[in-house]
C-alpha cells in the first residue's frame, strides 16, 4: 500500500441554502478543493451522500456530480453509510490511492436537507425500518435512550450534557463556515424545547445543507507539487447491528471501539498521542460516549470530562474544534468529509482563532445511524 | 407501506414469533437466517414472552408526521423475560415523570399506526406497565 495525503480541501458554508441546488453545493466545494490542491485533473471521484433520494429525489448522484464538475467520463462513485458516508468516501478515496488503482482522487460529501422533505422521516431510514421505526421511533429518539441509560449507569446529568452543546457553539462561533456562529449558556440549552427526553431542542444537530471536497493523491506527487503533505496514518472502519435494542450494551458503541482498535494499532498511537479530535456529535450524549469509546476517558467519565473542559480548546483534548455537527451544522453526507477539513486546516496551522496550539495528529470519528457504522481516520502534519 | 410489505411481518407483530439457533441458543427476532452468534443456519421457531422489563426509554415530542396524533408517546428499549430485546412504545402512561428504568412492562396487541388517509390500520405490540 503507498502513502496517501491529503493536498487540497474546499467547502462551502454549511446553513439553509436555499439560493442553491444539491448541483451547485457540491460542485462549489470541489472546486475549490481542486484549486487549493493545484492538481490539473482528477483521476476518479466520491460523492458521498445519506439520501439524495429522499431529500430532493435525485440518485445516481457520483454521475450528476462528475457530470456538473465537468470531468466526465473519470469514474464518480456514490457511496452511503447514513450519517458516515462522507466519512466513508474519504476511506474509498484512500484505498484507491494507496492500492495504485489512481493518483489522484477527489473524496466528497453532500446533502441538501432544507427542499421540503419529511427530514425525521428521511433520517430515520438509517435505522430499522421494521422493527424500530414502525414502532414510532426518531432519530432524537434512539439517542436519547442512549441518554438515559447512560444517566442511570454512569449519573450523567442534564447539566453534562449540555456543557457539550455550549463548548461546541463556543467553538464554532469561531468557524467561518459554521451554520450556528452564536454562543450559547447551560441554562438556554437546560430550558430549550424538549424534543425528546431528556434531549432539548440545543441537545440535537442541526438540519444543514452543505457540500465538502478533499483531495488525496501520493506523497510523491504532493512533493511534485510543493504541498505541505497531511498524510493520511490509519483508516478504519466497522460495523455493528442496524438495531439499538441488539446491542449488548446500550452505552458502548461497538463500532466505535472496533473501529478505534484498529485505527490506532494503524497508526501506532494510543489515545493519548491525539492532539485533536472531530467526533460525530449528533446528539450532545453522541459526544460523551464516543469520547469514552475511542479511550480519551474511562467508560461513565466522558459527562464529568465535558463539565470540567478537558475538551475545550486548551484542554486534555480538544474535541470538535470546528464547533462539532452541533454548531457547525449536520449536512448528512457531508458531515465527514467536513471533520477531514478541520484536521487538515488544524494540522497545517490554519485554523485562525480556533487553532490547537503545536496539533500535529488529529483523528476523525464518523458513525451512522445509532451507531451502526463507524469509521475512523487519524491524519499526521508535517514535522 | 404496501399490503404485502405489511402482510410478511405478521407473524412477528400480532404473535411475537421468532427463531432460535438450534447450535448456540441465540434468538432471532425477526427470525433470520443466519445466526450472527455462531453462523448456524438452523433455527428453532419459538413464541417470545410478553413480560419484561424496561431497559431504557424516551418520551418523544417530536414525532413523524404519522405519529402526529398520539404526540408526544413514551417509547423503550423492553426485555423480555426470555432475555430478547425490541423496541417499543410505551402506552397508557398518564404521567411521563413517572417512567423509570427497570420498570416491569407487558406487551399488548395494539394499533400501531395508519397507512395514509385511506390505506388498512396496521397493528403490532406496545409494552403497558405490569
Amino acid at each position: 500500500m503507498r502513502d496517501v495525503v491529503v493536498i487540497g480541501a474546499g467547502m462551502t458554508k454549511f446553513g439553509e441554502l436555499w439560493g442553491k441546488s444539491i448541483k451547485d453545493i457540491f460542485v462549489e466545494a470541489a472546486l475549490k478543493a481542486i484549486e487549493d490542491a493545484g492538481v490539473k485533473q482528477i483521476d476518479s471521484m466520491y460523492v458521498g451522500a445519506m439520501s439524495s433520494g429522499l431529500f430532493v429525489g435525485q440518485e445516481h448522484l457520483g454521475a450528476v456530480m462528475g457530470d456538473y464538475l465537468g470531468v466526465t467520463p473519470i469514474p464518480a462513485t456514490h457511496v452511503e453509510s447514513a450519517c458516515a458516508s462522507g466519512g466513508v468516501s474519504f476511506r474509498q478515496a484512500y484505498l484507491e490511492v494507496a492500492s495504485g488503482a489512481s493518483d489522484i482522487v477527489l473524496a466528497g460529501g453532500v446533502e441538501k436537507m432544507t427542499d421540503g422533505a419529511d427530514v425525521t422521516e428521511a433520517l430515520a431510514t438509517a435505522a430499522d425500518q421494521e422493527y424500530e421505526v414502525y414502532q414510532g421511533v426518531t432519530f432524537p429518539g434512539l439517542y436519547a435512550m442512549i441518554a438515559h441509560a447512560h444517566m442511570k449507569e454512569f449519573g450523567t446529568t442534564r447539566k453534562q450534557l449540555a456543557a457539550v452543546a455550549v463548548k461546541n457553539h463556543r467553538n464554532g462561533a469561531k468557524n467561518p463556515n459554521a451554520q450556528f456562529r452564536s454562543e450559547i449558556t447551560i441554562d438556554q440549552v437546560l430550558n430549550a424545547t424538549m424534543v425528546s427526553d431528556p434531549f432539548g431542542l440545543l441537545d440535537c444537530s442541526p438540519v444543514s445543507d452543505g457540500a465538502a471536497a478533499v483531495i488525496v493523491t501520493t506523497m510523491e506527487i504532493a512533493k511534485k507539487l510543493k504541498k505541505k503533505p497531511i498524510k493520511v496514518i490509519a483508516s478504519a472502519q466497522a460495523s455493528d447491528t442496524i438495531a439499538l435494542h441488539s446491542r449488548p450494551s446500550i452505552t458502548t458503541i461497538g463500532s466505535v471501539v472496533n473501529a478505534a482498535k484498529k485505527a490506532y494499532k494503524m497508526a501506532g498511537l494510543k489515545p493519548s498521542d491525539i492532539d485533536l479530535c472531530e467526533v460525530h456529535d449528533c446528539f450532545t450524549i453522541a459526544e460523551i460516549v464516543v469520547s469514552e469509546d475511542l479511550g480519551f476517558f474511562k467508560k461513565g467519565e466522558g459527562g464529568k470530562a465535558a463539565e470540567k473542559g478537558l475538551t475545550a480548546i486548551g484542554g486534555k483534548i480538544p474535541i470538535n474544534t470546528s464547533g462539532g455537527l452541533k454548531s457547525k451544522g449536520h449536512p448528512v453526507g457531508a458531515t465527514g468529509i467536513a471533520q477531514i477539513i478541520e484536521l487538515y486546516e488544524q494540522l497545517n496551522g490554519k485554523a485562525g482563532d480556533r487553532q490547537v496550539k503545536g496539533a500535529r495528529i488529529g483523528m476523525a470519528q464518523n458513525m451512522g445511524g445509532s451507531g451502526a457504522s463507524c469509521v475512523i481516520h487519524i491524519l499526521e502534519g508535517g514535522k | 407501506m404496501i399490503t404485502a410489505r405489511y402482510h410478511r411481518e405478521v407473524p412477528q407483530r400480532y404473535r411475537l414469533e421468532a427463531g432460535k439457533c438450534t447450535k448456540c441458543g441465540y434468538v432471532a427476532f425477526p427470525p433470520r437466517l443466519v445466526c450472527p452468534k455462531c453462523n448456524t443456519k438452523k433455527f428453532k421457531p419459538i413464541v417470545l414472552k410478553d413480560e419484561g422489563k424496561i431497559i431504557t426509554y424516551t418520551v418523544i415530542r417530536v414525532g413523524p408526521d404519522k405519529f402526529s396524533k398520539e404526540t408526544p408517546y413514551a417509547i423503550g428499549i423492553i426485555e423480555l423475560n426470555d432475555k430478547l430485546r425490541l423496541t417499543a412504545q410505551i402506552a397508557g402512561v398518564v404521567d411521563f415523570d413517572k417512567l423509570k428504568i427497570g420498570q416491569k412492562v407487558k406487551l399488548v396487541f395494539r394499533k400501531i399506526q395508519d397507512d395514509g388517509k385511506a390505506g388498512i390500520h396496521m397493528y403490532g405490540y406496545k409494552a403497558v406497565l405490569a
